[in-house]
């Protein structure tokens, strides 16, 4: 199963556009969390918002995630140790108020296992490669929390 | 150690994540989460879970109604400590809490790597510790950085 998610705040049609034409001729399963958009899309299966506790499932169950540069997605799936395709928003297109979505992708873009596409077409390129051709992938695993250091000058600074 | 009452705000998806990274440093005390998502993460026991209104800081309708709800939490609970990693719901829950003297942490997103957030910003004034994840944005007089939460 290959899972979409796009957050909760916007929508971001140029991202799950792209997905649901790649979708037509592929075999995978796709199941994509699209925000608040009234486009339909006929090759994948559809949810506006998730419950917190499905979307977990969905990181678990997942093979690979796609989704727009923001912090949730990227850490869900390196905690999962979960290969991730991301998008970033541009804010020249409205799709955020600012370009901070391409600041986190240009950060974690060398990160093993986190594929940025930087148009509509270097995203087909990677579902094509990544999912359909089944390409090998080397992935990241973090731990589920923070390094003890940043934990460490936090519990000073509350028992204080 | 005292425990204390600690007051965690987030805004539900990446700011919640982050904050929930950095669960370990609260083990000692107890803590209140506040946040928009309508059911609250696994990790988080229902009885400890505050829903607030989801609103952006452009939104100034939903702010204020989301203001008054968190306004009447503090008073409630009457935290300790109050820490946010984000967004409007955090930097209320900093303005009432150093109102009422708890003692306030704001941990700006790592996803703000070229400039602090809106609400990051202006939480400079309410908050005691003010900190950013990206060392190139830290400064002398604040943002502090602290680290990451990766």
């Amino acid at each position: 199963m290959i899972f979409v998610t796009v957050g909760t705040q916007l929508p971001f049609d140029r991202l799950i556009k792209v997905i649901d034409f790649w979708a037509k001729d592929s075999n995978s399963n796709v199941y994509a969390q699209t925000g608040p958009t009234d486009t339909i899309y006929t090759n994948i299966e559809c949810v506006k918002y998730l419950q917190q506790s499905h979307f977990e499932k969905y990181f678990t169950d997942a093979e690979v995630i796609i989704a727009h540069a923001g912090m949730g997605s990227i850490l869900n799936a390196l905690t999962c140790g979960k290969p991730i395709i991301l998008m970033p928003r541009l804010a020249s297109l409205g799709e955020h108020r600012n370009d901070h979505q391409v600041a986190t992708a240009q950060r974690f873009e060398n990160v093993d296992g986190i594929f940025v596409a930087w148009d509509e077409e270097q995203l087909l390129d990677y579902l094509r490669k990544i999912i359909d051709q089944n390409l090998t992938v080397k992935t990241s695993k973090i731990s589920e929390y923070a390094s003890s250091d940043i934990l460490d000058k936090l519990k000073n600074i509350i028992s204080k | 150690m005292t425990n204390k009452k600690i007051l965690a705000v987030a805004s539900a998806g990446g700011h919640l994540v982050q904050l929930l990274r950095l669960t370990p440093a609260f083990i000692d005390h107890k803590v209140h989460w506040v946040s928009t998502s309508i059911t609250q993460p696994k990790e988080i026991h229902v009885d400890s879970y505050h829903m607030v209104r989801e609103a952006s800081m452009w939104n100034k309708y939903g702010l204020a109604i989301m203001a008054f709800q968190i306004f009447w939490l503090v008073i409630r609970l009457r935290p300790d400590v109050v820490i946010s990693t984000g967004a409007a719901p955090g930097y209320f829950a900093l303005v009432f809490g150093k109102i009422i003297g708890a003692r306030t942490i704001w941990i700006d997103s790592i996803a703000n790597s070229e400039e602090l957030s809106l609400a990051g910003r202006k939480s400079k004034l309410w908050a005691d510790y003010w900190f950013t994840q990206w060392p190139e944005l830290s400064n002398e007089n604040g943002p502090h950085f602290i680290g990451s939460v990766i």
